[in-house]
């Protein structure tokens, strides 16, 4: 008889922090105290606060544990698991109550409380492992529904009254994606993708699903080739994500087994089954038509729109494709219905989205909230704001095809068009946190690095125009700017926005244009008074010992590479060495010195 | 992406070899073989050097200029052989953005190996990669997978000490 569950955070955050060691260590110590047939260890996908992980919950108490290391194993078997005292110096501030033995629900927490997880509903919940938990929790439901009860058109109809739109960062209607494709069916092969190349540094929500509801995207996939009339489907996932795709194989043969992938499904005569491929580290495979030329088994270069994919696809068939999140999305949307679904989100921009909480913030993880969330309850409220105090200076969307937001409009409710007006873009919901000591003109300097980088190179304006972007960026980064140069960005930027043949060139100058639009400042600072006011390009700083702190112990010149600190002849008020001094010329600038600076008398100008 | 050439000898045994054209015989009617055929190859021999790519397009039937094409486009694939202590350094924003460039900075600077290349005895190799999902930890790093994060450019003399 169970009577005590212990979910363990699986996801890859926790699990670089050492989850699955945990686990093992658990098992063993319940097994020293002859309780491994009345508490279960359940490893689980991501439950969002990666900040804080190690995660576990306790069930039935609701017990959260927080950072928990494997000295503490032994305690949180023997206390709680055994004698039922709560380890309390574990449980997350938030969670904890008066009552010890009740704790505070999760969902009370401030991190929780204003989230609605729809598309992470099982993530953290379930063992993803088990098809049976998700059949549990309604799985396959939607499915079975669909197949038994509505037409194809029927489907579509739903998905189209529902509003949703693709999560991966265009925000196109999907059930418009789903009529396109949908004539003539049952004479022509087509396809369903799954797009889980999450290319986006910073942004890991698709890994997340996969990692902790594998099923739900299998089972929203099938609901898809049942209303295009597909009896195929590929995943296509990053290689770099070791864990979902485990969690995708051990989910698609137990499907398999179930007869809830494979021929005909639930005795309809509906076939449809699922092929895993792998990424392999090309941003530009995000693109649809990039990610199926890669499936085929070429280097992943964009083609030309129309034909779209609707119409001429995969293996020049009609293919349907989605994002990981999108398709989270879909079982529930069939089971609770259209009103539930547009009940969440702003006009345009029905249902929930997933964030990747990332920066400097201190629950860096994953959040889900209603769309038209503002930007202030995700940082402020959801993310704990800034660890260091602060200034919150910005926060960055999109990725590399985004811009950043400023402190200026952090009331601005997220959706899909009120991001675009402001010059930014949902994409696939990475949201990067930057404090003052960001530097705005570096950060569009890294975004313009790895889209060149990632261009593919078959057409110029992104292959030529990026690299050029770049190089004046450079120039300005060094402190041999000129004020012409911002209206060179400019110019070129939009060049290459209109010129270019795909998503990733049409967006890449983003970072360039929205820093511009809102950090100007920064970028005349660097070029007329050869500054970086965050105090992060190193051409423009110089490393300076203010005299008066200076206790004189030499710890810096014993310590510099260049030899380019010497002592001075000057004597502080109260001090008895006289104190060291930098040459600017023979400097480096490694900051070695301010590192070994014991009284901080060494600061960055 | 610009890939350095390897300067390392091609080590690779009969057995490899067997290996890799059962791979290929397994992936003979796939649509899409080449990438999978890659990544396979890539498990076995550790990288994909020259003379790897030539078996390929040779068993496969297909030019080498396909088989190089692809292996050079994709990040993944690594035309030199990795470090005993392969370290790799997250460029992802999260960890840009907390100083992982200063870190990466940093290791280049104790063992005077640049970014993306491997030391010639075949002992280091340091490369920065793209986001790895543990951006909680941030700033990270892996050395041969095992992950430490959290991480001030100080830490670095005592992480790479531990692989001396």
């Amino acid at each position: 008889m169970i009577r005590s569950h212990v979910l363990i955070c699986g996801g890859t955050g926790c699990t670089s922090s050492g989850s699955l060691k945990l686990q093992e260590a658990m098992n063993t110590e319940l097994a020293t105290y002859g309780l491994q047939d009345e508490v279960k260890v359940v490893l689980t996908g991501c439950f969002g606060l990666c900040a804080l992980g190690p995660v576990m919950i306790v069930y039935p108490e609701g017990t959260f544990y927080s950072n928990v290391k494997l000295e503490d194993i032994h305690e949180i078997v023997e206390e709680h698991l055994l004698k039922g005292r709560p380890v309390e110096r574990l449980v997350y501030h938030e969670a904890k109550s008066e009552d010890i033995h009740h704790a505070t629900s999760l969902s009370e927490t401030t991190f929780y409380k204003k989230q609605k997880r729809v598309a992470l509903r099982n993530c953290g919940v379930i063992n993803p492992e088990n098809i049976d938990e998700y059949i549990a929790m309604d799985g396959y439901a939607a499915l079975g529904k669909v197949l038994t009860e509505m037409t194809p058109d029927d489907v579509i109809q739903t998905i189209l009254d529902s509003g949703l739109r693709g999560r991966g960062g265009g925000g196109f209607p999907t059930g418009l994606k789903w009529k396109f494709a949908s004539g003539n069916r049952g004479n022509v092969q087509k396809y369903i993708g799954c797009n889980a190349d999450e290319g986006d540094p910073g942004a890991f929500m698709d890994r997340s699903i996969l990692e902790g509801d594998p099923h739900a995207v299998l089972e929203a996939m099938a609901i898809a080739g049942y209303a295009i009339g597909a009896d195929e489907g590929y995943i296509y996932v990053r290689a770099e994500y070791p864990i979902a795709i485990h969690r995708l194989e051990v989910a698609i043969k137990q499907a398999r087994e179930y007869g809830l992938l494979g021929k005909d499904i639930f005795g309809t005569g509906f076939n449809f089954d699922i092929q895993l491929r792998f990424g392999a580290g090309a941003f530009v495979c995000g693109e649809e038509t990039a990610l199926m030329t890669s499936i085929e088994g070429n280097r992943g270069e964009p083609r030309p729109r129309p034909p779209f994919p609707a119409v001429k696809g995969l293996f020049g068939q009609p293919t349907v494709l989605n994002n990981v999140e999108t398709y989270a999305n879909i079982p529930q949307i069939i089971l609770k219905g259209v009103d539930w679904f547009k009940s969440m989100g702003t006009e345009k921009s029905k249902g929930t989205k997933v964030f990747a909480l990332g920066g400097k913030i201190t629950n860096t993880g994953l959040v889900e909230v209603p769309m038209g969330t503002t930007l202030r309850e995700v940082v402020e409220e959801i993310g704990g704001g800034i660890p260091t105090g602060k200034k919150f200076k910005a926060a960055q969307t999109g990725g590399p095809s985004g811009g950043c937001i400023p402190a200026s409009l952090i009331d601005t409710p997220i959706d899909y068009d009120n991001l675009i007006a402001i010059g930014s873009m949902m994409g696939s919901g990475g949201l990067i946190v930057m404090d003052e000591d960001t530097c705005m003109v570096d950060l569009a300097r890294f975004f313009l690095e790895f889209t060149v980088d990632e261009s593919c190179g078959k057409c110029t304006p992104c292959r030529v125009g990026t690299r050029r972007l770049l190089e004046i960026l450079d120039k300005i980064i060094a402190g041999n700017g000129e004020m012409e140069d911002l209206d060179r960005l400019e110019e070129l930027s939009n060049y290459i926005k209109s010129a270019s043949l795909c998503g990733l060139g049409q967006t890449a100058p983003n970072p360039v244009l929205s820093t511009l639009r809102y950090f100007r400042d920064e970028y005349v600072a660097h070029i007329v008074d050869k500054k970086c006011p965050a105090g992060v390009c190193k051409s423009l700083l110089q490393f300076k010992i203010d005299a008066d702190k200076c206790i004189g112990c030499g710890m810096c010149a014993k310590n510099c590479p260049a030899d380019a600190i010497a002592r001075t002849d000057y004597i502080a008020p109260g001090h008895k060495l006289a104190s060291f001094a930098i040459d600017p010329k023979k400097c480096v600038k490694c900051g070695a010195c301010m590192e070994k600076c014991k009284p901080h008398a060494i600061y960055k100008d | 992406m610009k890939k350095n050439l390897t300067t390392v000898m091609f080590r690779g045994t009969k057995a490899q070899e067997e290996q890799l054209y059962a791979v290929i015989d397994e992936y003979r009617d796939t649509p899409g073989a080449l990438m999978p055929v890659l990544q396979k190859a890539q498990d076995i021999y550790g990288y994909l050097p020259y003379e790897v790519q030539r078996m390929i397009a040779l068993r496969m039937g297909i030019s080498m200029e396909e088989v190089y094409g692809v292996a050079t486009f994709y990040s993944q694939f690594v035309l030199n052989p990795k470090g005993d202590v392969a370290i790799a350094v997250c460029l992802g924003t999260a960890c840009y953005v907390k100083g992982s460039g200063e870190i990466l900075d940093k290791i280049t600077q104790i063992l005077g190996l640049p970014s993306g290349s491997t030391t010639s005895d075949g002992k280091y190799s340091l490369e920065a990669t793209r986001c790895i999902g543990a951006c909680g930890l941030a700033p990270v790093l892996t050395i041969n997978n095992e992950v430490y994060g959290r991480l001030v450019p100080s830490d670095m003399e005592g992480i790479l000490a531990k692989y001396k």
